[in-house]
């Protein structure tokens, strides 16, 4: 069974079908790439499986369940965690505390047991700064960890979203065109990154305008234009697919 | 950090106690009835000060919490019941401490104050979440705006209607009885407990919203703050997280309002009015927004300035001058790095343009 099950979902913004009728499915463990032409309606394909926009139609299934218009929270706690294309940090906030946000799903403390500071509460903290440390060292943010993130540079801020993703610990993360912006050294890194968080068992899904990245990490890519998806399949075959050529090279023909 | 924590704690302690000493020294002692007033508007200033300057919401209704805490209990512990209930039924409810008679206000038959609390604190979370759940959908100005306009109804019910006093207000509130030997009430022999008395909820208040602001819901509420949609992504009820922040800071301000009017023996509808919504707004605003401590210190020294009558006539002109400075020169607070560099710069101009 796939952990990701997406089936004609549509959404469209006044006259624009911004997303039509789109279906693919990700297997648990497999990075999928999509890709397709700016305005394509990627990102609008994430905020559609992650909440943040309704569909419009269509169906969405995680592990055989149906997530369709729940909101975001719902579905963050169920399991499906996400970066955001143009950064999305709590900017008052140091390196740590945006991290542990992110662990909120895995810890309990309500406003009464934080207003009253009880033990369990000083316990659940304890084990929740260790698991934030080790995904930051993972990521080599230890050093950043008390730096307002407002005063990191962009490719560290990538990370640290990253981190804040992972800290969730997320059975499938959506990757929001996560080398944006970074330089190649930066970019070379993210993806032995992928692929050590795809080694502990998480499955990912990726929209990426980098292509060596995609072909690079990449198990299954998904290719969008116009909305519509128009290719499907491994890498290599993608590479030669001639309507996936015309549409980012432009075909002299149409 | 936990060390540092609770030393601000115990330098707030010893200053409540300085404070006391001092006042009594200096044959003032006047002056802790006003700061004793101080201490509970503190209370609404650093409920305000979590769900604005931590959560991000803007409350300009806030002084209708205050109100009704006030309003309420006066109602109820100033009223006679004589008429409510039989014979029979009073016996049964004085025997279980629900109803008391007050020797302060010629023996009347009044709800117990501690029932009276216990209403107070139910109404307020019941009208809190009522305003609060179609509300909070709202954001930035919106918010704001919606909350003005429940403060101006509020405000108006409490002005209007007859069993609430209408322009004057309810007076003779029975005393507030705490373990027999003290109450919160107009009785000057209590007066230093009653500062202490006062102070003691502002120090509760702090250390239960220093363990919430440090904890995993603060660290939700200050994501929801810099942005809900990322704070819902990572898992947040960002709907439900507003909702219970603005009851907690409701209820603060209700209880507030309480023993304000138990101390003053009465409340008016100046209570309840727009300004003093503005004013809590404003004192937050100074004393930095997300920061607990700097808006303690405003709200103190600002409350018991303008208590002291230090503004005169110009009062609410002084807190609406302030909000107008604090936007454009200090917007994150007095009591920042980047305020207390520019204040350094222009102290420089100053002296070089006089040494020239």
């Amino acid at each position: 069974m796939p952990i990701l099950e997406v089936k004609n979902i549509a959404r469209s913004f006044g006259g624009l079908k911004a997303v039509d009728r789109v279906s693919f499915s990700v297997e648990g463990g497999q990075i999928k790439a999509i890709i397709g032409p700016n305005g394509a309606g990627k990102t609008t394909l994430f905020n559609l499986i992650a909440g943040i926009l309704e569909p419009h139609g269509g169906e969405v299934f995680f592990k055989g369940e149906s997530i369709y218009g729940l909101p975001p929270h719902k579905i963050a706690q169920k399991g499906i965690f996400r970066t955001f294309q143009n950064v999305q940090l709590f900017s008052r906030m140091t390196v740590l505390e945006n991290i542990l946000v992110g662990h909120h799903r895995k810890m309990q403390a309500s406003f009464f047991h934080a207003a009253f500071g009880v033990p369990a509460l000083h316990r659940e903290e304890k084990r929740a700064v260790k698991k934030v440390t080790a995904i930051a060292e993972m990521l080599n943010l230890t050093k950043h960890l008390h730096i307002q993130t407002s005063q990191l540079d962009f490719g560290t801020q990538r990370l640290v979203e990253l981190a804040r993703a992972l800290a969730g610990e997320p059975e499938l993360l959506l990757l929001d065109e996560p080398a944006a912006g970074l330089n190649i050294h930066e970019t070379s890194q993210l993806a032995s990154f992928i692929r050590q968080i795809r080694t502990s068992g998480i499955t990912i899904v990726l929209i990426e305008h980098d292509m060596s990245l995609v072909m690079d990490v990449s198990d299954e890519i998904v290719v969008l234009s116009y909305g519509k998806k128009i290719a499907e399949g491994i890498p290599s075959e993608i590479q030669k697919n001639p309507e996936v050529i015309a549409v980012y090279l432009g075909n002299e023909n149409a | 950090m936990n060390i540092g924590r609770r030393i601000h704690l115990l330098a707030l302690c010893i200053f409540i106690i300085a404070i006391q000493l001092l006042a009594e020294m200096s044959g003032s002692r006047y002056i802790l009835t006003q700061l004793t007033m101080t201490g509970y508007y503190t209370l609404v200033v650093l409920g305000l000060c979590l769900l604005m300057g931590y959560a991000g919401q803007v409350s300009l209704g806030h002084a209708a919490f205050f109100a009704l805490g006030g309003y309420l209990t006066a109602l109820f512990s100033s009223s006679h019941l004589d008429q409510l209930f039989t014979h029979e039924n009073i016996s049964i409810l004085r025997k279980a401490g629900i109803i008391t008679h007050h020797p302060e206000i010629n023996n009347a038959l009044c709800l117990a104050p501690i029932v009276s609390l216990g209403i107070v604190l139910f109404f307020t979370l019941i009208l809190a979440l009522i305003i609060g759940i179609p509300l909070l959908r709202l954001k930035g100005h919106y918010l704001s705006m919606a909350t003005l306009g429940f403060g101006i109804i509020v405000h108006r019910i409490f002005l209007g209607t007859k069993i609430f006093g209408e322009a004057d207000g309810i007076a003779n509130v029975a005393p507030f009885r705490i373990f027999g030997f003290f109450a919160v009430g107009g009785d000057a022999s209590h007066r230093i407990a009653n500062f202490y008395f006062a102070w003691f909820l502002v120090l509760c208040a702090i250390i239960i919203l220093r363990n919430i602001i440090n904890s995993r819901v603060g660290r939700a509420l200050r994501a929801i703050h810099d942005s809900e949609e990322a704070a819902s992504a990572m898992g947040v009820d960002v709907g439900k997280y507003k909702l219970i922040v603005f009851a907690i800071s409701a209820l603060f301000a209700a209880i507030g309002g309480f023993f304000m009017t138990h101390y003053n023996t009465g409340i008016g509808p100046s209570e309840a009015g727009i300004m003093k919504s503005v004013r809590y707004v404003a004192i937050v605003a100074v004393g930095g927004m997300a920061n607990l401590w700097g808006c303690l210190i405003m709200g103190t020294v600002l409350n018991f300035f303008s208590l002291r009558g230090f503004f005169g006539s110009y009062d609410d002109a002084v807190f609406g001058a302030l909000l107008i400075g604090i936007m454009i020169w200090a917007p994150d607070g007095l009591f920042t790095k980047e305020f207390s560099h520019k204040f350094r710069h222009f102290v420089e101009k100053i002296r070089c343009q006089f040494s020239k």
